[in-house]
């Protein structure tokens, strides 16, 4: 193990899996930063310094630094993946998918379906998401609730770095479509990480990141962090909770949910995205239909409002959900009677 | 055409405002106190003012991500501007759009906008409304050289083109979007307005530093646009002083640019010596102007601080007229 950063492991996941398979293609817009200008290729690296140094190392043919044109990236990457090639191209802020979901839900997403499973697009769609730094609606948004719904497309949420290097691995080696969902607010969060060149997580297993046994709380991403730092506040107190890192929203680990509230027969899910057709109201009715019997409280969801994404600090850390509520809502569900 | 005492003070008023309101942003920023991404308009002052002195208030813009300029020159009030910028709740937009989604609709100011490319439709929406309404108004969708590679622009084009829509597309070519420089994003051989006369609409270009540039480009585009005639692009060539965003390092800039183009390719130094050169206003002038603008700009500051700060409540409010 070695600890480096989250996007360390996603520069140094593509940088191995471009070395290891020379159909790994990366693009997307300043991925090399400083194409025509005095400064030179690599004055930059991407926004998020996760593909620095890629364009020296493989050149201007597998590192394609792209226009403003999100609808002609995704659809870029459906072509190079159904030509043979193994794209992982990058949306600066998930956000944009707005301008490019044809690509990405009519094409990408149903070729395999539509051409009678004879075909398959390994394409892999990095995408930075999340609040936390004020960037108002156009900026902040968490998307897995739009794109987890849409069959055809598989939905990875990474919250550590080691996740990072296993999942990345494992979409760009996966040959279907998958959506890469990388938290703005944990770039920067570091970790122990496998240096197993093979390390690969596979897709649909949930990681139990506290255990306890009275209560189950299920996230992913930045809110994964708060759930934790509820668990530890309550098991001060005595009081024992499951925390499930999803890792996954499509395919997603039902297992290991509802094996947990088996034992528990309690619920919170905490969801980055609003509360309407969400992650958090899928899982609940998930569990209500599957695990009626266990259930001892009505399962809860803790989302933000229904709301775009505020811009001021006081509203943007209001539209979150905190420490605070998190933890009003697993003391709601333990109180249940 | 010679323009009015009154007129001329206007402009190097609406200019030096924008200025002051950047390099202000660009000192306060540093200090934490401001949330979120800025992008500032210094340089391209003479772009928003010359484009705007020439609209009436039933003329509507669209704007970008850096949108500055395009608010304060379209009359957004430089206070409730200023206090959206700090988050208050007294902002033009209540706090809750910040920088990138300044707004002022009954002031023709249909918005920043985060999302790149999206301005030019909506234009072209305003331009037919305008059409549909037969009273000469246009409408403006400011845009980058970066946004001219957005899907949504090409579409947003030919759709004015075919429905001779009164829309005027404006190019900032500022010569980089993002860290990108345009001469390798852009294809058609460093030249965005060709590309807009390819599809089927006339052109102009200007030199977006020098605002008697922009005004007397505008004052033709504008007359042609009003009598019917279509849609227009023109491309103004410019300046951005600051990096992208505020804390962009700016490595791809070569050695001394910032300095040479601060020197050579600023529209109020510009603007300065043309004026006092033909004595049609003097240093004095516009030393006063200067000092006002300040004066105002620090006011702004002021009661953006002390303004009301929203609370957790203003987060639901809003998002619906009725629901
Ligand atoms: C759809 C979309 N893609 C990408 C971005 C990120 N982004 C913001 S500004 C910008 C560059 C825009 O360049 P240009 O149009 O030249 O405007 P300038 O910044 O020079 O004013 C980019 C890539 C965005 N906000 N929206
Ligand atoms: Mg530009």
């Amino acid at each position: 193990m070695v600890k480096m950063m989250y996007r360390e492991a996603i520069l140094s996941t593509i940088v191995e899996e471009m070395t290891r398979d020379p159909n790994v293609v990366v693009l997307g817009e300043d991925i090399v930063g400083g194409m025509g200008t005095a400064g030179g290729p690599e004055a930059i690296g991407g926004i998020w310094s996760t593909s620095i140094g890629l364009f020296g190392k493989f050149g201007a043919n597998r590192v394609i630094d792209t226009p403003i044109s999100e609808s002609a990236i995704m659809g870029a990457a459906a072509g190079l993946a159904l030509a043979g090639k193994r794209p992982v191209a990058e949306l600066m802020f998930a956000d944009f998918i707005g301008v490019s979901l044809d690509q990405i839900w009519n094409q990408m997403a149903k070729f395999r379906y539509m051409f009678g499973g004879k075909t398959k697009c390994p394409a892999v769609i990095r995408m930075a998401y999340g609040a936390g730094f004020n960037a108002a609606a156009q900026h902040s948004q968490a998307v897995h609730q739009i794109l987890t719904g849409m069959p055809g497309l598989k939905v990875v949420m990474p919250t550590t770095p080691n996740d990072v290097k296993g999942l990345l691995r494992q979409a760009i080696r996966d040959d279907d479509p998958v959506i890469f969902l990388e938290h703005k607010a944990l770039y920067g969060s570091s970790g122990e990480v496998s240096e197993d060149l093979d390390y690969v997580i596979p897709f649909g297993h949930a990681r139990l990141s506290r255990a306890g046994g009275d209560v189950t709380i299920v996230s992913t991403g930045l809110l994964l962090g708060r759930c934790e730092k509820v668990a530890d506040m309550l098991a001060a107190e005595g009081i024992g909770c499951d925390v499930i890192d999803l890792r996954t929203t499509s395919p997603i680990d039902e297992e290991a949910i509802l094996d947990s509230v088996e034992v528990t027969g309690r619920l919170v899910v905490v969801d980055e995205a609003p509360p309407r057709c969400s992650m958090a109201s899928d899982i609940c009715a998930t569990v209500a239909e599957k695990a009626f019997a266990s259930l001892k409280a009505p399962p809860l969801g803790v989302n933000p409002p229904h709301t775009p994404v505020p811009f001021a600090r006081e509203l943007e850390s209001a539209y979150l959900p905190s420490v605070e509520k998190i933890e009003a809502a697993v003391r709601k569900v333990l109180s249940f009677r | 055409m010679q323009l009015s005492r009154e007129a001329l003070l206007r402009a190097y008023r609406q200019m030096k405002v924008i200025r002051e309101f950047e390099e202000r942003l660009h000192i306060d920023i540093q200090t934490g106190g401001i949330a979120g991404f800025t992008h500032l308009y210094c340089g391209q002052e003479a772009v928003a003012v010359g484009v705007c002195e020439n609209l009436t208030s039933d003329d509507k813009i669209v704007s970008t991500h850096r949108g500055h300029g395009h608010c304060l020159a379209k009359g957004c009030d430089v206070n409730g501007m200023m206090a959206e910028i700090w988050g208050s709740r007294e902002g033009l937009c209540k706090g809750k759009g910040g920088s990138m989604h300044i707004a002022d609709v009954d002031k023709g100011m249909m918005g920043a906008n985060g999302i790149v490319g999206a301005g030019a439709p909506i234009a072209v929406g305003a331009a037919l409304s305008a059409k549909i309404d037969g009273l000469g108004h246009v409408a403006i969708a400011f845009s980058g050289d970066g946004a001219c590679n957005q899907g949504t622009t090409f579409e947003a084009m030919n759709f004015a083109v075919v429905t001779n829509a009164p829309a005027i597309f404006i190019f900032e070519n500022n010569h980089y979007s993002e860290h990108t420089g345009f001469e390798y994003a852009v294809g058609t051989n460093n030249d965005i307005a060709s590309r807009a006369e390819a599809f089927g609409m006339k052109i102009w270009r200007g030199d977006g530093t020098d605002f008697f540039s922009v005004d007397e480009t505008m004052r033709e585009v504008l007359e042609y646009v009003r009598a019917g005639h279509g849609p227009a692009a023109v491309e103004f060539d410019t300046e951005r002083f600051f990096g992208h965003f505020e804390g962009d390092p700016q490595r791809y800039r070569g050695p001394g640019e910032l300095d040479r183009i601060r020197e050579t390719r600023d529209c109020l130094k510009r603007f300065r010596m043309s004026v006092t050169g033909a004595g049609l206003l003097t240093d004095a002038d516009l030393d006063a102007l200067d000092a006002e603008v300040l004066q105002q700009i620090e006011d702004a500051v002021i009661k953006a601080k002390a303004a009301d700060r929203p609370t957790a409540a203003d987060v639901l409010t809003d998002v619906y007229i009725s629901y």
